[in-house]
């Protein structure tokens, strides 16, 4: 007989692994991983604002997540600076902003490293019905997205000159993208959360030949990695998270191996 | 859009010698309604830099038009304002109604963790038959790419997947931004032929971006210089004679033209390079590939 809470933690992480894999593999196309890294991590910034506020910590996060996105991509368009020293700006200051902020604001009560790391056997009934409701929302949104993102993950300006509106598209993956972040804080927390999206891509990468194969293929390299993570979990009583973020990246790495020899 | 101007006196602003662009514009000519693509005007600004100063074009059925100048003078800004990509800061552009254009873009990079076929890949946006995409893929001479990846084309089978791309919705307008980038010199001067050939046998009208003279002038029924603004315009033997040309790519490369309609003065290995250039040619082949 499996536990409630093992059943649960399998369901969210399960859940997850499915909203993910769409989302990470646009992320992966545009060169974009890092971009994900950067707002994911910000979101501490949003856990901090929440707490400070009295607000609903998913809520001020998905605000958050937006604000940095949007900053991302006003700072982005200077041509001084590289994208990716940015990127790093961004992300270590927002990083050192949310830790500063959560530990003064909280004191030792809150629970730093759930935030960071997730805590998925805490999972609740109340966030299964965020993670189910809410990806429904998201798959709903990817689905309706999918052609013009595709097109202008190809070649944004050949979709552009066909009358795809990129901006806008871009702009709507982006808010789907921020929710999705704050479902995944609550399993993996904010700085694993990109793993989720990022990671299955890769693994799946050598054994897909169509965009849609490669994102089946990774929703189910993510649920393998949940399952496998979370009995490593409970068996050795390792954090729940890290283990599964582990399988995966496991995974990849022997996927990438084999198609090397290929 | 009244008072159609015929395609020979859309002669855009000729300066003769002198052109340092104190110039006068004069009343702006009208739109030419004979024209697929008839552009008055257009000026870009970005900073303080300008990019496009009052630049007209006129594109018409059947007609292949030659746009080249030096690296930085505006022609990807000019193509990419003409497909309705780029914001103006000045300027019309009036088109035929419900005008179909097929677009060729300079740089394809696909991320190979993007699996894509050939034929998914044309099919894209459009919902067309895999008969219809193995003829077009046939038109272009590659239909042995139907199943293969984007990401293990050759240059050259790039280039032929991305122009029968271009050509799946039927367009009527072809515009094709340095189309033989990556491609060998073989494979460039057989796809300036099938440039021409797509031209005779759709009546398509073609506009060609090229940093390489010699062999695109052939084709080409007019050429349009461009250097900010238009700097000489016309067939291709009245450009190559016209001062401002000798200017802008030196006198080397612009004498050789008449001489060298077909072949080359010179070799170049396979990354694009020149392999015997004492001369100054005052053009660049754009990136090595």
């Amino acid at each position: 007989m499996i536990e409630p809470f093992l059943l649960r933690a399998l369901a969210a992480g399960i859940g997850l692994a499915i909203i993910a894999a769409p989302l990470g593999a646009i992320l992966v196309w545009n060169r974009m991983a890092y971009f994900g890294e950067t707002v994911a991590q910000a979101s501490l910034v949003g856990v901090a604002l929440g707490l400070l506020l009295n607000i609903d910590v998913t809520l001020s996060v998905i605000v958050t997540t937006l604000a940095v996105a949007s900053l991302l991509i006003v700072l982005g368009r200077q041509k001084l600076v590289p994208l990716d020293a940015i990127l790093g700006l961004t992300h270590h200051g927002t990083l050192a902003l949310g830790v500063i902020a959560t530990a003064l604001i909280a004191g030792p009560s809150v629970d730093l490293m759930g935030y960071l790391f997730g805590d998925v056997f805490a999972v609740t009934e109340g966030d299964l019905w965020l993670i189910y409701g809410g990806g429904a929302v998201v798959l709903t949104v990817m689905a309706w997205l999918w052609q013009p993102l595709l097109r202008v993950a190809v070649h944004e300006e050949l979709a552009s000159a066909e009358g795809v509106p990129s901006r806008r598209v871009r702009a709507a993956f982006i808010v789907v993208l921020a929710l999705t972040i704050a479902i995944a804080m609550k399993i993996v927390g904010v700085l694993l959360a990109i793993a989720f999206l990022i990671v299955p891509i890769v693994a799946a990468r050598p054994f897909a030949a169509t965009p849609e194969g490669l994102v089946v293929t990774a929703a189910t390299v993510g649920a393998a990695s949940v399952a496998l993570g979370l009995a490593f979990s409970s068996n050795v009583d390792a954090p729940g998270g890290p283990s599964i973020v582990l399988c995966m990246a496991l995974i990849a790495g022997v996927s990438l191996a084999i198609s090397s020899r290929r | 859009m009244t008072g159609a101007t015929p395609a020979e006196t859309a002669h855009d602003h000729d300066h003769g010698d002198d052109c340092a662009c104190g110039h006068d514009h004069g009343p702006a000519k009208p739109f030419d309604t004979a024209a697929l693509i008839s552009a008055r005007g257009l000026t870009l600004m970005r900073g303080d830099r300008l990019i496009l100063d009052h630049v007209d074009v006129d594109i018409h059925p059947r007609e292949i038009v030659t746009l080249i100048g030096p690296n930085g003078s505006g022609k990807t800004s000019l193509v990419r304002a003409l497909l309705g990509v780029q914001e103006l800061t000045g300027g019309e552009i009036s088109r035929v109604e419900r005008l179909k254009v097929g677009y060729v873009p300079q740089r394809f990079d696909i991320d190979r963790a993007l699996p894509m076929t050939v034929a998914r890949f044309l099919s894209l946006g459009h919902k067309a038959p895999p008969s219809a995409l193995s003829a077009v893929l046939a038109e272009v001479g590659a239909e042995r790419c139907f199943g293969q990846q984007l990401s293990e084309l050759s240059g050259g089978e790039l280039q032929r997947v991305l122009l029968a791309r271009a050509l799946v919705a039927n367009p009527e307008l072809l515009v094709l931004d340095e189309p033989v980038r990556g491609v060998d010199y073989t494979g460039e001067a057989d796809l300036y032929a099938l440039i021409g050939n797509l031209r005779d046998k759709r009546g398509i009208g073609v506009l060609l971006v090229s940093h390489d003279l010699h062999v695109v002038m052939a084709q080409s029924d007019r050429v349009l210089c461009l250097n900010g603004h238009i700097c000489c315009s016309g067939v291709p033997e009245t450009v190559a004679q016209h001062p401002e040309y000798m200017r802008l790519f030196g006198p080397e490369t612009a004498r050789a033209f008449g001489v060298y309609r077909h072949h080359h003065d010179h070799a170049h290995g396979l990354d694009g390079r020149e392999l015997r250039g004492a001369h100054d040619h005052g053009h660049s082949h754009g990136d090595a590939l």
